[in-house]
């Protein structure tokens, strides 16, 4: 047997990982004081100035949305990766449909998903003989209410508006779901699909990861991600502290506001193009909501950003047949327009 | 001579999998033949959902992560 020496000197994986907290900590404090002094005091803007405004939130939006990204992205997928969606579907096979829809939307919440898995993952629900509305369930919630978005809500925005937007992404995927269900969809997916039933030569999947492991990979998946949307975070931002500085409040309240019964639709119209590009879009929505645009429009834009990818429907095609993609975009669609207008109904 | 199969449907991912089982192999000083799975089916057969996938000699070493060179390398060398 060969031993391989890969190892070099180095500092102490979780001696480094504190020292990354502590530090995570003290920028996250110093983070305003310090952009408001460098908008106010260095470059010498004008308090109160529409420049000064813009600049000081821009320096200040930067580093916090990166400082959000980093740290709580590594962490949930620290979480999540207990939860892969091979498990998911072992617990998910055998259940009824109600029960079976209602866990596969939860499971959308903690299971990673990545387009380029979506015709595995499609194949191998069939293939353990979870019903089609279960595994649209899960194909909804899972992009849809994803950590992204969620930590960016609940970091920007509170506790309050993340919830509800999970709290609503989860009806939707569930109600579409039930839907998609009892519309006997079975019939648009590829006959091979459905030939392909329980291979069972499945080979162990006992492979076993340490917790530094798991805590790499999470950084490692962080560091990848936050580089890839870089500089659309650059452009949102530099967009909101635009409408923030410049953008005056009637013309946000006359366009996207509660008396405008076209501002939903038209805000998910926008919103379909952007997939994929939530991180950037976040501080946009911030500025407008800022602005005085209601949230029932601002939590279907962003639900339309995230939920609805053309280069997902594409993927599926090679699965499930054109009706088919275009019903599931309908439903998620529907589901989305209702939750803008439920909640500018209600006046939250 | 080691028989290496990287599981996915052509996503950068993948590529930077066989990357570095191409990388480990020549760590760890070791013969492979390295295969791209590109069928879903055969994906799934494994038992695999997400992607990419690592096999090496048959045995699943990962999946839906990419491990580092030096897993690989010692996963090659045992």
């Amino acid at each position: 047997m060969t031993t391989v020496v890969v190892s070099r000197a180095r500092v102490p994986f979780w001696l480094a990982a504190g020292i990354a907290a502590v530090a995570w900590l003290a920028a996250w404090f110093v983070n305003l004081p310090l952009a408001n002094w460098a908008a106010y005091d260095l470059l010498r803007f004008e308090r109160g100035s529409h420049l000064g405004d813009a600049v000081a939130f821009f320096l200040y939006d930067v580093p916090k949305v990166l400082l959000l990204l980093l740290g709580i992205v590594t962490l949930v997928t620290f979480v999540r990766s207990w939860f892969p969606p091979e498990r998911v579907r072992a617990a998910l096979a055998g259940r009824g449909t109600l029960a079976g829809t209602v866990a596969a939307a939860g499971f959308g919440i903690i299971t990673p998903f990545c387009s380029c898995s979506a015709v595995p993952l499609f194949i191998g629900f069939v293939e353990a003989g979870i019903p089609m509305g279960v595994t649209f369930a899960f194909l909804i919630s899972s992009p849809m209410v994803n950590e992204v978005a969620l930590v960016l809500l609940w970091g920007l925005f509170g506790p309050g508006v993340a919830l509800l937007y999970m709290g609503a992404g989860l009806t939707v995927a569930i109600v579409g779901g039930l839907v998609l269900g009892h519309l006997g969809v079975e019939r648009w997916v590829e006959p091979w699909v459905l030939a392909v039933r329980a291979g069972g030569g499945a080979t162990s999947l006992d492979v076993r990861l340490s917790v530094e492991q798991r805590l790499r990979d999470g950084w490692a998946y962080t560091k990848d991600l936050v580089w890839k949307v870089l500089p659309y975070v650059l452009l949102g931002i530099g967009i909101g502290a635009f409408i923030h500085g410049f953008v005056p409040t009637e013309l946000v309240a006359s366009i996207g506001g509660r008396d405008n019964p076209l501002a939903v639709p038209l805000v998910v119209a926008i919103a379909i193009p952007l997939y994929s590009n939530a991180a950037g879009t976040i501080p946009i929505v911030e500025a407008l909501l800022g602005k005085g645009m209601p949230l029932g429009t601002t939590l279907a834009f962003m639900m339309a950003i995230v939920a609805i990818s053309l280069p997902e429907f594409v993927i599926l095609r090679r699965v499930i047949r054109v009706r088919l993609i275009a019903l599931f975009a309908a439903v998620v669609v529907a589901g989305i327009l209702a939750v803008g207008f439920l909640f500018n109904a209600l006046g939250i | 001579m080691k028989k290496i199969e990287v599981l996915g449907p052509g996503c950068p991912n993948c590529q930077r999998l066989e990357a570095v089982a191409r990388e480990a192999a020549r760590t760890a000083g070791v013969e492979a033949e390295i295969v791209h799975v590109t069928d879903p089916r055969e994906i799934v057969a494994h038992g695999i959902l997400s992607t990419p996938g690592l096999i090496i000699d048959g045995q699943i070493r990962s999946y839906g992560r990419i491990p580092s060179v030096g897993d690989v390398a010692s996963w090659l060398a045992e």
